[in-house]
């Protein structure tokens, strides 16, 4: 189905990236995961009522505290962040291989895409 | 109930909802949300919260594949992400000024659109090749096949499909789904994208389209990591087993099936949301 050559490499890149980022994220989900059910186990749940998570655990601070300090929830956090820059580096990842076959209507489309994602992460 | 016995009973029903969306092809999270809030009475927001995030990483990982395997149109897929990313933004705004009820009956509605449309049969045409010139321009084309049975295709009708997008984009943010549904019928039947390459391209795009919402609800503290956790492990788990399954099995029975299990629970949660339960 690719219309070049440069395409057909830029697919290969994609599926890569696509698959390592998932295999990634969900392994430091689950390194967290089980952390946080060593430490909290016992402790009742309450998703019943929304209270809304409004702490952030994940900070860069708390990623580079050894691991017997480290929170569970900020390493599930981090594995779920990695888990939505997947996509995100899809896209920066097209907008290259857009570039390098010189395609800029398709590195604008990229770019635009971009922004609205940078909005919703950064801004809003 | 305890983090320990609350975890594995939400992983077991992470799992069954990826395998019962992957064979159905109506995808993880449109089931685990009516799941977590019916059968564990979790709130609806953090269910939503959670599932965006599963659906991250089913859609990624079908989608490597499809790449891979030249079935994704990366051109149309970032084109169309323009008004599903938008779209994403719109709706995540939205689910945060919409009461729950009115999330609930719009999830059951969208559910019992999805579990039909699921059930569809298909008919397959020649490759459809559109003589317009925004797509033209746009490079909205692709082939399919190889050796001598190579068949070209153009997308038509391109506003139409990209306003689609833009809905489907917004009930992706609303409601924490990817919405394959509604992207696959703005490609196979507004566009006129051949179906293997509509159904692709729409994986392709559900991450990028979640992504976009999930900021909005981090900061607004729907993601509950205790909770999000089980979700996608054992959503992701599900699908691929689904996927593994999928050609070995008779579908069409099972379909049927599973569109019943489907509909009842996408009527149970309008009753819920009407009755305010």
């Amino acid at each position: 189905m690719a219309t070049s050559s440069g395409d057909k490499r830029l697919e290969r890149v994609i599926s890569n990236l696509l698959r390592t980022g998932v295999l990634l994220s969900g392994l430091v989900v689950l390194l967290g995961g089980i952390l946080y059910m060593v430490r909290y186990g016992n402790n009742p749940v309450a998703y019943a009522q929304f209270h809304g998570e409004s702490e952030i655990y994940w900070s860069l601070s708390a990623i580079l505290k050894p691991v017997s300090e480290l929170k569970s929830r900020s390493i599930i956090q981090l594995g779920l962040l990695l888990l939505i820059a997947t996509p995100v580096a899809r896209v920066v990842f097209c907008l290259v291989g857009f570039a390098f076959e010189r395609d800029w209507t398709y590195v604008a489309i990229s770019a635009g895409v971009l922004i609205v994602l940078a909005i919703s992460l950064f801004v809003l | 109930m305890t983090i320990l016995e609350f975890t594995p009973i939400v992983f077991v029903i992470s799992l069954f909802a990826g395998f019962l969306g992957s064979l159905t092809g109506l995808g993880g999270g449109v089931v685990v949300t009516p799941a977590l809030t019916i059968l564990l009475g979790v709130d609806i927001r953090y269910a939503i919260g959670a599932s965006l995030v599963s659906v991250i990483a089913t859609s990624s990982g079908a989608a490597a594949a499809y790449v891979r395997d030249g079935y994704s149109n990366m051109r149309i897929g970032m084109f169309l992400e323009i008004a599903t990313t938008l779209g994403a933004v719109y709706g995540a705004f939205l689910a945060t000024h919409v009461p729950v009820s009115a999330l609930s009956i719009v999830f059951g509605v969208v559910l019992l659109h999805s579990a039909w449309q699921s059930n569809r049969q298909h008919k397959e045409g020649a490759p459809h090749l559109a003589n317009d010139p925004l797509s033209r321009r746009l490079r909205l084309e692709g082939s399919l096949g190889g050796g001598t049975t190579i068949e070209k295709y153009r997308a038509g009708r391109v506003k139409t499909g990209f306003s689609i997008m833009f809905a489907a984009g917004t009930l992706s943010g609303l409601l924490g789904i990817g919405s394959g549904a509604l992207k696959v019928i703005a490609m196979d039947q507004a566009m006129r994208i051949p179906f293997k390459v509509s159904t692709a391209t729409s994986n392709f795009m559900i991450g990028v389209t979640a992504a976009a919402s999930a900021g909005i609800y981090l900061s607004r503290g729907y993601i509950a990591p205790g909770l999000a956790m089980p979700v996608m492990l054992g959503v992701l788990c599900g699908s691929l087993m689904g996927a593994r399954l999928l050609p070995r099995m008779e579908v069409k029975t099972l379909r049927r099936v599973f569109g019943v299990v489907v509909g009842v629970m996408a009527i149970e949660m309008i009753v819920k949301g009407i009755t305010g339960g």
